[in-house]
């Protein structure tokens, strides 16, 4: 076992244990946001950079600080290590240079994209984004395309963060899309214009953080701030069968897999991702068709939660606080980089 | 100061054949090192204190002795010989011209690490000297110096050459590991390191072609004796790539230690600048090095002459220092636009960029668009500011080095040359020509 402390919060982890997982162990505001980072997924993460922390103390043997940054997600903790987060500056100064540079070239087109409120790129930018942007620049980019029947990519918000490309290699019988081109040219896409056709495929869709690949079934349907998510499972012969039904009346607009708390595909029982089979997420859309289970948790500070549920008692929270420490847990914290705050117009 | 080691025989004609190469002293090396315990050698390579030609300068024996050696996986050696450091010419001078000391050097050190295959992976742009190293490769399958039991030591060695597709992200050595495993060229996140977790997962060692090749007269002349050379810990002998407004640009092999004021004015190398100009900037070790005026290029901010040596280059830091990098030398005199050649750099890095991590993809193209709108005269002075701020954004926090090599140059165009910037932003109608601002504003130039 290691000992970590992370922003004052003390926690004892397996050995090996990354620092994004440590913290999500403690949970709470002290989580680094992960864009591209997918516990279910192997060798997913260390690309955006939304996620870099300080090190302040290597461990307890080298208690050298880390020179540079480091993603939290692909760092695993050493005895002794003490890490800073939102309560280092320069981590937030970081992260909100991140956040600007991965919106420089994304569209901003959230009015009509079909993953606003439950988008990661949206989240990151109302905590640590500015309210004006210092690009003046032409955007790049794509046109839309279909790969396959129910899948749309919007190459213009994606932010590469190659979830998608690791769900088709480790779930899938075949990747047939990658990563084409390169620097700010870089484009998902399939060779030569190839669907994805596979059984699996459609968990492209759950991974990806933003609206670059989106349900055809549901797009232009609704607002997911609409739509009442509730648990529901079937016999599937394919997958494990459990789903999230997204209802707007008696009509169901929408079939996910179900979320964490950190939005990646929940872990059955078995301890693996509950991946759902295409046939379940796209062509089952009667109540006849499942069996419910009851109806979602959802956060209280999600806008899907917006009239529908009751506030949520009391947050969850592992690990010992120091002494001193400068945060109380659970409480928003403001370092001056909220989007609303007057100094970041 | 003059002393050549790896190019003393470069003049004599054939040399890039067996024949003439062995006639001159070739593959004695490897001769004595098949003699000697692997273990002596990279214990020679230490007390050398050779470090690495690539740029980052790296003590090689330290990589090499950090190599992990778990039983019944093989080790490999590879060579970069990608080298696509703008300004940087040295490799393909040396694979050109003396082919057998590289492959010489790859059979010694293979030998010394226990690596029974090597790789020697070169760029894209290098196509005939594919062909060179190939041709050479044969002749030393054909003499018994590669293959089984090469000269009767029970030593079984392969070594192979293998083309890149021309990106200079190939030359970050997990991204070269990545491309020669047939991937898509993009770095690896670290650690593991190469020497852990390297070519399909297996401990490797990645040296320049300048490294591998002077292993040979470290193995020859032992390694005290070639720590005698140079100056501190700068030992040994360099290849500098000599390039810009001088007279006489090439590939030099100089000392370490030799006063930069002397290779650039010395007639023995790039002797003076071209049309009798004044100098007025140099970057010293490759296009990713911060560029430095001739007043700090020449003398070190306390006023000791800087020499050609990897603590005299780096002296004072960024503030007032730069790096040996790969010694790539690009020299310009007073006629040149450092904004303009900026946006050349910048360029190059955005076009180059792997698009991996956030801060380098959009952040290389973001600087690009700043310079270019600076060059065309619609630059304000928030432009420069915002300049700044976004080469810091990218600093430190990419997954490889090629971050910070697209931010340093505009950090340090930025630190020494602020001026020059101010005066394309507030005056765009007088920068056709650089000189005309250093006139009318009755500065001297540089």
């Amino acid at each position: 076992m290691a000992k970590v402390t992370i922003d004052d919060f003390q926690i004892e982890v397996p050995e090996g244990t990354t620092i994004l997982n440590a913290a999500r162990m403690i949970g709470g505001d002290l989580v680094p946001p992960a864009m591209c980072y997918y516990s279910s997924l192997k060798g997913s993460g260390g690309y955006c950079r939304t996620c870099l922390v300080k090190v302040e103390q290597g461990s307890a043997k080298d208690p050298r600080p880390m020179p540079k940054l480091v993603p939290s997600c692909r760092t695993a903790v050493m005895d002794g290590m003490v890490v800073r987060n939102e309560t280092s500056p320069e981590v937030i100064e970081a992260r909100a240079g991140v956040t600007e540079f991965l919106l420089i070239n994304h569209p901003l087109d959230c009015p009509v994209c079909d993953q606003a409120g439950e988008c990661k790129l949206q989240d990151l930018g109302y905590e640590h984004g500015k309210l004006d942007t210092r690009s003046e620049f032409r955007r790049r980019t794509f046109e839309p395309e279909d790969i396959g029947d129910n899948i749309k990519l919007h190459m213009n918000r994606c932010i590469l963060c190659y979830r998608c490309v690791k769900v088709c290699e480790q779930i899938t019988d075949g990747r047939v899309h990658g990563v084409i081109g390169r620097g700010d040219h870089a484009e998902i896409s399939t060779y030569i214009e190839k669907a994805i056709d596979n059984d699996f495929s459609g968990n492209v869709i759950d991974v990806c953080p933003v609206g670059a690949l989106t349900d055809r079934t549901f797009r232009f349907k609704s607002r997911v701030w609409y739509t009442k998510p509730v648990e529901a499972h079937r016999n599937c012969e394919k997958c494990c069968g459990k789903v999230r039904l997204w209802y707007q009346g008696e009509e169901i607009l929408r079939v996910t897999a179900r979320k964490d708390e950190f939005d990646e595909v929940a872990k059955l029982e078995n301890g693996e991702a509950g991946w759902i089979c295409n046939e379940c997420r796209f062509e089952k859309k009667h109540t006849n068709d499942w069996v419910i289970d009851g109806v979602t948790h959802v956060d209280r500070q999600s806008v899907i939660s917006a009239n529908h549920y009751e506030s949520k008692e009391g947050e969850r929270f592992e690990g010992k606080q120091l002494e001193g420490a400068s945060l109380p847990h659970g409480d928003k914290v403001d370092l001056g980089v909220g989007a609303l705050n007057p100094n970041n117009v | 100061m003059s002393q050549k080691i790896l190019l003393k025989n470069d003049h004599i004609p054939g040399i890039n054949t067996l024949e003439v190469y062995r006639k001159h002293g070739g593959y004695e090396s490897l001769k004595k090192a098949l003699g000697m315990a692997p273990d002596a050698i990279v214990e020679e390579v230490k007390k050398s204190g050779l470090r690495g030609r690539g740029g980052a300068g790296f003590p090689t024996g330290m990589k090499w002795s950090f190599l992990a050696k778990p039983e019944g996986v093989p080790r490999y050696l590879v060579c970069n010989a990608d080298e696509s450091e703008p300004g940087t010419f040295k490799d393909r001078y040396l694979m050109e011209h003396i082919p057998h000391l590289l492959i010489e050097g790859m059979i010694v050190s293979s030998f010394a690490l226990g690596a029974n295959t090597s790789y020697i992976y070169i760029r894209g742009e290098y196509f005939y000297i594919l062909r060179i190293l190939e041709a050479a490769i044969d002749e030393a399958y054909a003499a018994g110096l590669l293959g089984k039991n090469i000269l009767g030591s029970g030593f079984d060695h392969d070594c192979y050459v293998q083309i890149g597709a021309g990106a200079y992200i190939c030359g970050e050595e997990t991204a070269l590991l990545e491309s020669l495993e047939g991937k898509r060229g993009n770095p690896r996140l670290k650690p593991p390191f190469p020497a852990v977790k390297g070519l399909w997962d297996c401990p490797t060692v990645v040296n320049n072609v300048e490294t591998i090749a002077a292993v040979v007269p470290i193995v020859e002349m032992g390694g005290d004796a070639y720590a005698g050379i140079g100056i501190g810990k700068s030992t040994g002998t360099k290849l500098i790539s000599a390039s810009g407004h001088i007279n006489k640009p090439g590939v030099y092999e100089i000392e370490l230690g030799v006063p930069v004021e002397e290779f650039i004015y010395s007639d023995e190398y790039c002797g003076g600048i071209r049309n009798g100009k004044d100098l007025k900037a140099v970057v010293a070790g490759g296009s990713s090095v911060p560029i430095l005026p001739k007043h700090l290029i020449l003398k070190t901010a306390a006023g000791e002459p800087r020499l050609m040596s990897y603590e005299s280059l780096a002296d004072g830091g960024f503030a007032t220092g730069t790096m040996l990098g790969s010694g790539g030398f690009i020299v310009m005199d007073e006629d040149t636009s450092i904004v303009k050649n900026l946006f050349t750099f910048a360029r190059f890095y955005h076009h180059e960029s792997c698009g991996q991590c956030s801060p380098c993809r959009e952040g290389t193209g973001w600087m690009e668009r700043i310079l270019q709108k600076i060059l065309d005269g619609k630059g304000t002075l928030a432009d420069i500011d915002l300049l700044w701020d976004v080469q810091s954004k990218i600093e430190g926090k990419t997954i490889c080095p090629l971050g910070e090599a697209a931010a340093w140059p505009v950090a340090a165009a930025i630190r020494h040359f602020r001026h020059e910037f101010e005066e394309y932003v507030t005056r765009p109608e007088g920068i056709r020509e650089v000189r005309h601002y250093y006139r009318v504003n009755g500065l001297e130039t540089a």
